[in-house]
Protein backbone atom coordinates (compact mmCIF):
# COMPACT_ATOMS: atom_id res chain seq x y z
CA UNK A 1 0.00 0.00 0.00
CA UNK A 2 1.20 3.47 -1.01
CA UNK A 3 -0.02 6.60 0.45
CA UNK A 4 1.14 10.03 -0.14
CA UNK A 5 1.55 11.02 3.84
CA UNK A 6 1.69 8.81 6.95
CA UNK A 7 1.41 10.52 10.48
CA UNK A 8 2.67 8.65 13.36
CA UNK A 9 0.72 9.50 16.29
CA UNK A 10 -2.75 10.72 16.79
CA UNK A 11 -2.44 13.14 19.52
CA UNK A 12 -2.88 16.89 19.05
CA UNK A 13 -0.22 17.19 16.47
CA UNK A 14 -1.20 13.86 14.80
CA UNK A 15 -5.05 15.14 14.55
CA UNK A 16 -4.70 18.40 13.41
CA UNK A 17 -2.46 17.67 10.95
CA UNK A 18 -4.68 14.35 9.60
CA UNK A 19 -7.75 17.08 9.71
CA UNK A 20 -5.69 19.73 7.58
CA UNK A 21 -4.22 17.07 5.16
CA UNK A 22 -7.41 15.33 4.73
CA UNK A 23 -9.31 18.72 3.77
CA UNK A 24 -6.15 19.88 1.40
CA UNK A 25 -6.42 16.53 -0.69
CA UNK A 26 -3.53 14.17 0.75
CA UNK A 27 -3.59 10.42 0.76
CA UNK A 28 -3.38 10.18 4.06
CA UNK A 29 -2.63 7.10 6.94
CA UNK A 30 -3.04 8.44 10.74
CA UNK A 31 -1.14 5.30 13.15
CA UNK A 32 -1.30 4.99 16.14
CA UNK A 33 -0.65 2.91 18.82
CA UNK A 34 -3.71 3.66 21.31
CA UNK A 35 -7.25 2.26 20.75
CA UNK A 36 -8.88 5.89 19.98
CA UNK A 37 -7.75 8.92 19.75
CA UNK A 38 -5.85 12.06 21.76
CA UNK A 39 -2.33 10.87 22.27
CA UNK A 40 -1.58 10.95 25.95
CA UNK A 41 -3.19 14.54 26.60
CA UNK A 42 -6.69 13.40 25.23
CA UNK A 43 -6.38 9.88 25.91
CA UNK A 44 -9.79 8.72 26.17
CA UNK A 45 -11.52 11.92 25.51
CA UNK A 46 -14.29 10.32 23.23
CA UNK A 47 -15.51 8.36 26.24
CA UNK A 48 -15.10 11.32 28.74
CA UNK A 49 -18.31 12.19 30.55
CA UNK A 50 -18.73 16.10 30.86
CA UNK A 51 -18.88 16.55 34.39
CA UNK A 52 -14.96 15.00 33.95
CA UNK A 53 -12.83 15.47 36.92
CA UNK A 54 -10.05 16.05 34.20
CA UNK A 55 -11.45 19.33 33.98
CA UNK A 56 -12.58 21.98 30.77
CA UNK A 57 -8.68 21.77 29.56
CA UNK A 58 -8.84 18.26 28.95
CA UNK A 59 -12.49 18.55 27.36
CA UNK A 60 -10.63 20.88 24.51
CA UNK A 61 -9.34 17.86 22.84
CA UNK A 62 -13.00 16.94 21.82
CA UNK A 63 -13.82 18.76 19.03
CA UNK A 64 -10.00 17.58 17.27
CA UNK A 65 -10.67 13.92 17.85
CA UNK A 66 -14.51 14.69 15.97
CA UNK A 67 -13.01 16.40 12.85
CA UNK A 68 -10.45 13.55 12.74
CA UNK A 69 -13.50 11.08 13.08
CA UNK A 70 -15.38 13.15 10.30
CA UNK A 71 -12.43 13.69 7.64
CA UNK A 72 -11.46 10.92 5.06
CA UNK A 73 -8.60 9.80 6.84
CA UNK A 74 -7.69 6.24 6.70
CA UNK A 75 -6.84 6.34 10.69
CA UNK A 76 -5.60 2.91 12.17
CA UNK A 77 -5.96 2.58 16.24
CA UNK A 78 -4.27 -0.20 17.67
CA UNK A 79 -1.18 -0.04 15.64
CA UNK A 80 2.28 -0.61 16.51
CA UNK A 81 5.29 1.13 14.20
CA UNK A 82 8.20 -1.48 14.56
CA UNK A 83 10.28 0.10 12.41
CA UNK A 84 10.46 2.88 9.52
CA UNK A 85 12.73 2.71 6.77
CA UNK A 86 14.33 6.01 5.37
CA UNK A 87 13.07 5.48 2.01
CA UNK A 88 9.29 6.06 3.82
CA UNK A 89 8.50 1.93 4.28
CA UNK A 90 6.59 1.58 7.91
CA UNK A 91 6.58 -1.67 9.45
CA UNK A 92 3.31 -2.26 11.56
CA UNK A 93 1.75 -4.49 13.35
CA UNK A 94 -1.83 -4.66 14.74
CA UNK A 95 -4.00 -7.46 15.78
CA UNK A 96 -0.34 -10.07 15.87
CA UNK A 97 -0.11 -9.66 11.88
CA UNK A 98 2.35 -7.01 10.04
CA UNK A 99 2.35 -5.33 7.20
CA UNK A 100 3.54 -2.41 5.80
CA UNK A 101 2.89 0.97 4.45
CA UNK A 102 5.08 3.13 2.10
CA UNK A 103 4.57 6.56 2.29
CA UNK A 104 5.77 9.66 0.26
CA UNK A 105 5.89 11.95 3.15
CA UNK A 106 6.24 11.04 6.67
CA UNK A 107 5.31 12.99 9.85
CA UNK A 108 6.47 12.25 13.22
CA UNK A 109 4.03 13.18 15.86
CA UNK A 110 5.27 11.20 18.41
CA UNK A 111 4.63 13.46 21.34
CA UNK A 112 6.42 13.59 24.59
CA UNK A 113 7.28 11.09 27.66
CA UNK A 114 7.65 12.34 31.42
CA UNK A 115 11.41 13.19 32.47
CA UNK A 116 12.76 9.74 34.28
CA UNK A 117 13.19 10.65 37.85
CA UNK A 118 15.71 8.36 39.10
CA UNK A 119 15.25 9.05 43.01
CA UNK A 120 16.07 6.18 45.73
CA UNK A 121 13.02 3.50 45.77
CA UNK A 122 11.53 4.62 42.37
CA UNK A 123 11.30 1.14 41.24
CA UNK A 124 9.21 0.32 44.69
CA UNK A 125 5.20 -0.50 44.41
CA UNK A 126 2.87 2.55 45.06
CA UNK A 127 5.59 4.91 42.85
CA UNK A 128 4.68 6.13 39.21
CA UNK A 129 4.85 9.00 37.43
CA UNK A 130 1.89 12.04 38.02
CA UNK A 131 0.97 11.09 34.22
CA UNK A 132 0.18 7.59 35.06
CA UNK A 133 -1.97 7.90 37.64
CA UNK A 134 -3.48 10.89 35.07
CA UNK A 135 -3.65 8.24 32.29
CA UNK A 136 -5.55 5.73 35.12
CA UNK A 137 -8.04 8.46 36.23
CA UNK A 138 -8.74 9.49 32.29
CA UNK A 139 -9.04 5.44 30.75
CA UNK A 140 -10.14 3.69 33.83
CA UNK A 141 -11.53 6.12 36.46
CA UNK A 142 -9.04 4.76 38.63
CA UNK A 143 -7.73 7.02 41.61
CA UNK A 144 -4.78 5.91 44.18
CA UNK A 145 -6.37 5.30 47.63
CA UNK A 146 -5.18 6.01 50.90
CA UNK A 147 -2.23 8.71 51.32
CA UNK A 148 -0.68 9.97 47.91
CA UNK A 149 2.14 12.58 48.36
CA UNK A 150 3.09 14.29 44.88
CA UNK A 151 6.17 14.93 44.07
CA UNK A 152 8.47 17.17 41.54
CA UNK A 153 7.45 20.15 39.66
CA UNK A 154 6.12 21.39 36.24
CA UNK A 155 2.53 22.36 35.21
CA UNK A 156 1.42 18.77 34.98
CA UNK A 157 2.16 18.07 38.74
CA UNK A 158 -0.29 20.72 39.78
CA UNK A 159 -2.86 19.99 37.01
CA UNK A 160 -3.08 16.25 38.03
CA UNK A 161 -3.09 17.07 41.94
CA UNK A 162 -6.29 19.58 40.76
CA UNK A 163 -7.82 16.63 39.03
CA UNK A 164 -7.42 14.59 42.15
CA UNK A 165 -8.86 16.88 44.28
CA UNK A 166 -12.03 17.29 42.14
CA UNK A 167 -11.87 12.98 41.63
CA UNK A 168 -11.76 12.68 45.86
CA UNK A 169 -9.22 11.48 46.26
CA UNK A 170 -7.21 14.32 48.34
CA UNK A 171 -2.99 14.29 47.98
CA UNK A 172 -1.76 14.62 51.42
CA UNK A 173 1.17 16.86 50.49
CA UNK A 174 3.00 18.07 47.21
CA UNK A 175 6.70 18.50 47.51
CA UNK A 176 7.73 20.65 44.85
CA UNK A 177 11.72 20.62 44.12
CA UNK A 178 11.95 23.46 41.57
CA UNK A 179 15.38 25.00 43.32
CA UNK A 180 14.63 28.45 44.89
CA UNK A 181 16.82 29.63 42.47
CA UNK A 182 14.98 28.88 39.66
CA UNK A 183 12.47 31.69 40.71
CA UNK A 184 15.27 34.22 40.44
CA UNK A 185 16.52 32.94 36.25
CA UNK A 186 12.77 32.80 35.59
CA UNK A 187 11.93 36.54 37.23
CA UNK A 188 14.76 37.75 34.13
CA UNK A 189 12.05 36.27 31.82
CA UNK A 190 9.20 38.35 33.50
CA UNK A 191 8.38 40.16 29.54
CA UNK A 192 6.84 36.86 29.09
CA UNK A 193 4.00 36.97 31.61
CA UNK A 194 1.68 39.78 29.61
CA UNK A 195 1.81 37.89 26.28
CA UNK A 196 1.31 34.17 28.27
CA UNK A 197 -0.93 35.71 30.44
CA UNK A 198 -4.03 33.40 29.42
CA UNK A 199 -1.44 30.17 30.17
CA UNK A 200 0.16 31.93 33.33
CA UNK A 201 -3.76 32.53 34.71
CA UNK A 202 -4.82 28.92 33.92
CA UNK A 203 -1.64 27.70 36.24
CA UNK A 204 -2.33 30.16 39.36
CA UNK A 205 -5.89 29.44 39.29
CA UNK A 206 -4.19 25.68 39.49
CA UNK A 207 -2.11 26.23 42.53
CA UNK A 208 -5.28 28.36 43.75
CA UNK A 209 -7.34 24.81 43.63
CA UNK A 210 -4.87 23.15 45.19
CA UNK A 211 -4.37 25.30 48.22
CA UNK A 212 -8.26 26.23 48.53
CA UNK A 213 -8.47 22.09 49.35
CA UNK A 214 -6.17 22.37 51.69
CA UNK A 215 -3.29 20.43 50.03
CA UNK A 216 -0.03 21.68 51.89
CA UNK A 217 2.22 22.60 49.18
CA UNK A 218 6.30 22.15 50.33
CA UNK A 219 8.55 24.18 48.22
CA UNK A 220 12.46 23.81 47.62
CA UNK A 221 12.32 19.76 49.02
CA UNK A 222 15.60 18.07 48.16
CA UNK A 223 16.43 14.20 48.97
CA UNK A 224 13.39 12.84 48.04
CA UNK A 225 12.85 8.81 48.56
CA UNK A 226 10.61 6.52 48.75
CA UNK A 227 10.62 3.82 51.51
CA UNK A 228 8.93 1.02 52.27
CA UNK A 229 9.91 -2.90 51.85
CA UNK A 230 7.34 -4.61 49.37
CA UNK A 231 5.47 -0.96 48.66
CA UNK A 232 5.89 2.09 49.62
CA UNK A 233 5.42 3.39 53.26
CA UNK A 234 7.10 6.35 53.91
CA UNK A 235 8.73 9.48 52.07
CA UNK A 236 11.69 10.92 53.43
CA UNK A 237 13.48 14.01 52.31
CA UNK A 238 16.26 16.52 54.01
CA UNK A 239 14.50 17.61 56.76
CA UNK A 240 11.16 15.40 56.60
CA UNK A 241 9.11 12.67 56.43
CA UNK A 242 5.42 11.56 55.35
CA UNK A 243 3.72 8.22 55.65
CA UNK A 244 2.28 7.39 52.39
CA UNK A 245 1.15 5.12 49.79
CA UNK A 246 1.59 6.40 46.76
CA UNK A 247 4.16 8.68 45.69
CA UNK A 248 3.44 10.07 42.34
CA UNK A 249 6.59 11.55 40.78
CA UNK A 250 6.91 14.86 37.42
CA UNK A 251 10.06 16.10 36.73
CA UNK A 252 8.48 17.83 33.64
CA UNK A 253 8.71 16.13 30.26
CA UNK A 254 11.00 16.10 27.27
CA UNK A 255 10.51 14.79 23.35
CA UNK A 256 9.81 11.39 22.68
CA UNK A 257 12.68 10.89 20.25
CA UNK A 258 12.75 6.71 20.29
CA UNK A 259 11.62 6.57 16.44
CA UNK A 260 13.79 10.35 15.10
CA UNK A 261 16.89 8.73 17.04
CA UNK A 262 16.62 4.69 14.96
CA UNK A 263 16.08 6.94 12.09
CA UNK A 264 19.16 8.68 12.58
CA UNK A 265 17.91 12.30 12.14
CA UNK A 266 20.16 15.19 13.22
CA UNK A 267 19.31 15.80 17.14
CA UNK A 268 20.14 19.10 19.28
CA UNK A 269 20.97 19.53 22.54
CA UNK A 270 17.93 21.82 23.99
CA UNK A 271 19.96 23.75 26.87
CA UNK A 272 17.13 25.11 28.02
CA UNK A 273 14.96 22.65 28.56
CA UNK A 274 17.62 20.05 29.68
CA UNK A 275 16.68 17.54 26.57
CA UNK A 276 17.63 16.53 23.23
CA UNK A 277 14.93 17.40 20.29
CA UNK A 278 15.08 16.45 16.46
CA UNK A 279 16.78 19.59 14.18
CA UNK A 280 14.14 21.06 12.76
CA UNK A 281 12.97 24.17 10.13
CA UNK A 282 10.09 26.27 10.65
CA UNK A 283 7.96 23.70 8.84
CA UNK A 284 8.75 20.34 11.03
CA UNK A 285 11.21 19.42 8.51
CA UNK A 286 14.14 16.98 10.25
CA UNK A 287 17.37 16.65 8.78
CA UNK A 288 15.71 13.78 5.78
CA UNK A 289 14.07 15.55 2.97
CA UNK A 290 10.66 13.17 3.54
CA UNK A 291 10.45 13.25 7.13
CA UNK A 292 9.28 15.74 9.63
CA UNK A 293 7.91 16.53 12.99
CA UNK A 294 5.41 18.09 14.81
CA UNK A 295 4.14 18.18 18.60
CA UNK A 296 6.18 18.16 21.53
CA UNK A 297 8.14 15.17 19.96
CA UNK A 298 10.44 18.14 18.36
CA UNK A 299 10.37 20.33 21.67
CA UNK A 300 8.46 20.89 24.32
CA UNK A 301 5.53 23.83 23.63
CA UNK A 302 2.01 21.87 25.00
CA UNK A 303 -0.92 20.63 23.40
CA UNK A 304 -2.27 23.68 21.81
CA UNK A 305 0.87 24.67 20.09
CA UNK A 306 1.28 21.00 19.18
CA UNK A 307 -1.86 21.43 16.99
CA UNK A 308 -0.31 24.11 15.46
CA UNK A 309 2.77 22.81 14.38
CA UNK A 310 0.88 19.74 13.10
CA UNK A 311 -1.03 22.04 11.08
CA UNK A 312 2.18 23.81 9.32
CA UNK A 313 3.80 20.59 8.70
CA UNK A 314 0.79 19.59 6.84
CA UNK A 315 0.75 22.60 5.01
CA UNK A 316 4.08 22.19 4.18
CA UNK A 317 3.61 18.46 3.17
CA UNK A 318 0.38 19.85 1.09
CA UNK A 319 3.36 22.09 -1.35
CA UNK A 320 5.79 19.65 -0.82
CA UNK A 321 3.30 16.81 -2.56
CA UNK A 322 1.87 19.28 -5.30
CA UNK A 323 -1.85 19.90 -3.29
CA UNK A 324 -0.97 23.56 -2.80
CA UNK A 325 1.60 26.44 -4.20
CA UNK A 326 4.16 28.29 -2.12
CA UNK A 327 2.06 31.39 -1.88
CA UNK A 328 -1.09 29.24 -0.44
CA UNK A 329 0.81 27.76 2.07
CA UNK A 330 2.27 31.11 3.52
CA UNK A 331 -0.98 32.39 2.98
CA UNK A 332 -2.82 29.81 5.17
CA UNK A 333 0.63 29.73 8.14
CA UNK A 334 0.09 33.11 8.74
CA UNK A 335 -2.73 32.84 11.31
CA UNK A 336 -1.35 29.73 12.37
CA UNK A 337 2.48 31.48 13.03
CA UNK A 338 0.50 34.01 14.63
CA UNK A 339 -0.90 31.97 17.36
CA UNK A 340 2.01 29.77 17.84
CA UNK A 341 3.96 32.41 19.18
CA UNK A 342 1.28 33.38 21.65
CA UNK A 343 1.18 29.95 22.49
CA UNK A 344 4.94 30.18 23.17
CA UNK A 345 5.15 33.47 24.63
CA UNK A 346 5.40 31.94 28.42
CA UNK A 347 7.66 29.06 27.74
CA UNK A 348 11.07 30.87 28.38
CA UNK A 349 9.37 31.41 31.68
CA UNK A 350 8.28 27.93 32.41
CA UNK A 351 11.39 26.70 31.02
CA UNK A 352 13.61 28.32 33.81
CA UNK A 353 11.41 28.01 36.47
CA UNK A 354 10.74 24.30 36.14
CA UNK A 355 14.28 23.38 35.06
CA UNK A 356 15.24 20.38 36.77
CA UNK A 357 16.94 19.75 39.59
CA UNK A 358 21.20 18.72 39.17
CA UNK A 359 19.99 15.91 41.41
CA UNK A 360 17.70 15.03 39.14
CA UNK A 361 19.89 14.92 36.02
CA UNK A 362 22.81 13.66 38.14
CA UNK A 363 21.62 11.27 40.95
CA UNK A 364 23.54 11.38 43.66
CA UNK A 365 23.28 8.07 44.75
CA UNK A 366 25.05 5.20 43.60
CA UNK A 367 22.56 2.56 44.91
CA UNK A 368 19.83 4.48 42.84
CA UNK A 369 18.57 1.84 40.03
CA UNK A 370 19.32 3.98 36.76
CA UNK A 371 18.30 1.23 34.29
CA UNK A 372 15.33 -0.03 35.44
CA UNK A 373 14.81 -3.01 32.95
CA UNK A 374 18.38 -4.83 33.43
CA UNK A 375 18.68 -3.33 37.18
CA UNK A 376 21.55 -1.35 36.64
CA UNK A 377 22.85 1.43 39.23
CA UNK A 378 23.94 4.62 39.46
CA UNK A 379 27.33 3.71 40.69
CA UNK A 380 28.08 0.77 38.03
CA UNK A 381 27.32 3.58 35.32
CA UNK A 382 29.54 5.91 37.30
CA UNK A 383 31.95 3.20 37.16
CA UNK A 384 31.94 2.38 33.72
CA UNK A 385 32.45 5.92 32.79
CA UNK A 386 35.49 6.28 34.60
CA UNK A 387 36.71 2.56 33.27
CA UNK A 388 36.75 4.87 29.88
CA UNK A 389 33.06 4.65 27.95
CA UNK A 390 32.92 7.69 26.20
CA UNK A 391 29.15 7.59 25.43
CA UNK A 392 25.92 5.86 25.93
CA UNK A 393 26.35 2.91 23.50
CA UNK A 394 29.72 2.50 24.44
CA UNK A 395 28.16 1.80 28.35
CA UNK A 396 25.60 0.22 27.10
CA UNK A 397 28.25 -3.07 26.54
CA UNK A 398 30.21 -2.35 30.05
CA UNK A 399 26.84 -2.57 31.75
CA UNK A 400 23.86 -4.37 30.19
CA UNK A 401 22.14 -0.52 30.59
CA UNK A 402 19.69 0.14 28.06
CA UNK A 403 19.69 -3.23 26.89
CA UNK A 404 16.10 -4.25 28.30
CA UNK A 405 12.84 -4.32 26.90
CA UNK A 406 12.66 -0.47 27.37
CA UNK A 407 15.96 -0.01 24.73
CA UNK A 408 16.78 3.06 26.93
CA UNK A 409 13.61 5.35 27.07
CA UNK A 410 13.64 5.67 30.48
CA UNK A 411 17.46 5.24 31.22
CA UNK A 412 18.60 7.12 28.21
CA UNK A 413 18.81 10.76 29.61
CA UNK A 414 20.24 9.76 33.11
CA UNK A 415 22.82 7.32 31.66
CA UNK A 416 24.24 10.37 29.08
CA UNK A 417 24.40 13.43 32.16
CA UNK A 418 26.12 10.53 34.55
CA UNK A 419 28.55 9.94 31.72
CA UNK A 420 28.74 13.64 31.15
CA UNK A 421 29.42 14.63 34.71
CA UNK A 422 31.96 11.83 34.99
CA UNK A 423 34.13 13.24 31.93
CA UNK A 424 33.41 16.60 32.89
CA UNK A 425 31.61 17.23 29.44
CA UNK A 426 28.59 18.70 28.43
CA UNK A 427 25.82 16.32 27.58
CA UNK A 428 25.44 17.85 23.96
CA UNK A 429 28.88 16.03 23.48
CA UNK A 430 28.23 13.33 25.28
CA UNK A 431 25.15 11.98 22.66
CA UNK A 432 22.50 9.28 23.19
CA UNK A 433 21.32 5.78 22.15
CA UNK A 434 21.36 4.58 18.94
CA UNK A 435 17.59 2.78 18.98
CA UNK A 436 16.97 -0.25 16.41
CA UNK A 437 14.20 -2.07 15.50
CA UNK A 438 11.90 -3.39 16.40
CA UNK A 439 10.57 -0.37 18.27
CA UNK A 440 8.32 -2.59 20.16
CA UNK A 441 8.58 -6.10 21.04
CA UNK A 442 6.28 -8.12 18.28
CA UNK A 443 5.93 -12.01 17.66
CA UNK A 444 8.18 -14.10 15.50
CA UNK A 445 4.67 -15.21 14.25
CA UNK A 446 3.91 -11.17 13.22
CA UNK A 447 7.32 -10.68 11.94
CA UNK A 448 7.19 -14.33 9.71
CA UNK A 449 4.08 -13.42 7.70
CA UNK A 450 5.20 -10.07 6.95
CA UNK A 451 4.94 -9.92 2.74
CA UNK A 452 7.76 -7.89 0.98
CA UNK A 453 7.78 -8.28 -2.60
CA UNK A 454 10.49 -6.08 -3.26
CA UNK A 455 12.67 -7.22 -0.47
CA UNK A 456 11.85 -10.70 -2.26
CA UNK A 457 12.60 -9.51 -5.83
CA UNK A 458 15.70 -8.20 -4.47
CA UNK A 459 16.87 -11.10 -3.19
CA UNK A 460 16.49 -13.33 -6.35
CA UNK A 461 18.08 -10.60 -8.52
CA UNK A 462 21.12 -10.20 -6.56
CA UNK A 463 21.29 -14.40 -6.17
CA UNK A 464 24.65 -15.17 -8.04
CA UNK A 465 23.75 -17.28 -11.27
CA UNK B 1 -4.48 0.27 45.38
CA UNK B 2 -6.57 2.07 43.15
CA UNK B 3 -10.11 2.18 43.54
CA UNK B 4 -12.92 2.95 41.10
CA UNK B 5 -14.27 6.10 41.48
CA UNK B 6 -18.37 5.73 43.06
CA UNK B 7 -19.36 8.27 40.53
CA UNK B 8 -18.66 6.39 37.48
CA UNK B 9 -21.48 4.66 35.40
CA UNK B 10 -19.37 3.45 32.67
CA UNK B 11 -20.00 -0.48 31.73
CA UNK B 12 -17.75 -3.33 32.11
CA UNK B 13 -16.18 -6.21 30.67
CA UNK B 14 -14.91 -9.14 33.22
CA UNK B 15 -11.38 -10.16 32.84
CA UNK B 16 -9.48 -12.43 35.29
CA UNK B 17 -6.07 -11.39 37.26
CA UNK B 18 -4.00 -13.87 38.49
CA UNK B 19 -7.20 -16.15 38.21
CA UNK B 20 -8.98 -13.81 39.99
CA UNK B 21 -12.18 -12.08 38.33
CA UNK B 22 -12.92 -8.30 38.08
CA UNK B 23 -15.04 -6.23 36.48
CA UNK B 24 -13.33 -2.89 34.69
CA UNK B 25 -14.53 -0.33 32.76
CA UNK B 26 -14.21 -1.12 28.87
CA UNK B 27 -11.59 1.03 27.55
CA UNK B 28 -9.35 0.34 30.30
CA UNK B 29 -6.14 -1.21 30.09
CA UNK B 30 -5.18 -4.73 31.34
CA UNK B 31 -2.58 -2.76 33.38
CA UNK B 32 -4.97 -0.66 35.00
CA UNK B 33 -7.23 -4.28 35.61
CA UNK B 34 -4.20 -5.36 37.61
CA UNK B 35 -3.84 -2.08 40.06
CA UNK B 36 -7.75 -2.26 40.23
CA UNK B 37 -7.57 -5.46 41.27
CA UNK B 38 -5.78 -4.73 44.23
CA UNK B 39 -2.21 -6.65 43.42
CA UNK B 40 0.77 -5.04 44.44
CA UNK B 41 3.39 -6.18 42.05
CA UNK B 42 2.33 -7.17 37.74
CA UNK B 43 6.12 -8.50 37.31
CA UNK B 44 9.07 -9.64 39.34
CA UNK B 45 12.23 -8.77 37.52
CA UNK B 46 15.02 -11.32 37.07
CA UNK B 47 16.63 -10.15 39.85
CA UNK B 48 13.31 -10.98 42.15
CA UNK B 49 12.37 -7.60 42.79
CA UNK B 50 8.71 -6.60 42.16
CA UNK B 51 7.53 -4.25 39.80
CA UNK B 52 3.85 -1.83 39.08
CA UNK B 53 3.27 0.07 36.27
CA UNK B 54 5.40 3.31 36.35
CA UNK B 55 4.47 5.51 33.33
CA UNK B 56 1.13 3.62 31.86
CA UNK B 57 2.34 5.33 28.32
CA UNK B 58 4.03 2.56 26.63
CA UNK B 59 7.83 3.78 27.98
CA UNK B 60 8.99 2.10 30.86
CA UNK B 61 7.87 -1.83 30.24
CA UNK B 62 7.50 -2.10 33.90
CA UNK B 63 3.99 -3.52 33.44
CA UNK B 64 5.05 -6.19 31.21
CA UNK B 65 3.00 -9.19 31.78
CA UNK B 66 1.22 -12.83 30.40
CA UNK B 67 -2.12 -11.98 28.89
CA UNK B 68 -4.28 -14.75 26.98
CA UNK B 69 -0.65 -16.83 27.61
CA UNK B 70 1.26 -14.85 25.37
CA UNK B 71 4.33 -13.28 27.54
CA UNK B 72 5.92 -9.98 27.16
CA UNK B 73 3.37 -7.90 26.60
CA UNK B 74 2.98 -4.24 27.71
CA UNK B 75 -0.26 -4.84 29.38
CA UNK B 76 -0.50 -0.98 29.75
CA UNK B 77 -0.80 -0.80 25.85
CA UNK B 78 -3.38 -3.71 25.80
CA UNK B 79 -7.35 -3.06 26.27
CA UNK B 80 -9.19 -5.40 28.36
CA UNK B 81 -11.68 -7.85 26.37
CA UNK B 82 -14.35 -10.14 27.69
CA UNK B 83 -13.02 -12.78 29.45
CA UNK B 84 -8.95 -11.70 29.03
CA UNK B 85 -6.76 -13.86 31.62
CA UNK B 86 -3.66 -11.47 32.70
CA UNK B 87 -1.32 -12.90 34.61
CA UNK B 88 2.03 -11.48 35.92
CA UNK B 89 5.48 -12.19 34.69
CA UNK B 90 7.78 -13.78 37.29
CA UNK B 91 11.17 -13.48 36.21
CA UNK B 92 12.45 -13.70 32.40
CA UNK B 93 10.18 -13.96 29.48
CA UNK B 94 9.34 -17.60 28.55
CA UNK B 95 10.09 -18.57 24.99
CA UNK B 96 7.22 -20.30 24.01
CA UNK B 97 4.01 -20.18 25.97
CA UNK B 98 4.18 -24.38 25.75
CA UNK B 99 7.41 -24.54 26.71
CA UNK B 100 6.92 -23.74 30.16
Amino acid sequence: MTVELAIVGAGPAGMAAAVLAGELGLDTVLLDEQNSPGGQIYRAIERAAPDTPLGPDYLAGRPLAAALRASRVDYRPNTTLWHVDPDGTLFLENARRSETVTARRILLATGAIERPVPIPGWTLPGVMTAGAAQTLLKTADLVPEGRVVLAGQGPLLYLVATQLVRAGALPVAILETAPLDNYLDAAHYLGSLWPGRRLLTRGLGLVAAIKRAGVPIRRGVRGIRAVGRRTVDRIDWEGGELAANHLLLHEGVIPNIQISLALQLRHEWDETQLCWRPALDAWGQTSLPNIAVAGDGGGIAGAEAAALTGRLAALDAALWLGHIGEAERDARARPIRAALARERALRPFLDRLYRPSRAVMVPAEDEIIACRCEEVSVGQIRRAARLGATGPNQLKAFTRCGMGPCQGRICGPVVAAIIADVHGKPIAEIGTYRPRAPFKPITVGALADLEIPDLASGIKSETPS
Amino acid sequence: MFRRRSETRRPTVSVTVEGRPIAVPVGASAAAAVLAAGFNSIRETAGGSERMPYCMMGICFDCLAEIDDVPNRQSCMVEVQEGMRICRQVGARRIHPAAG
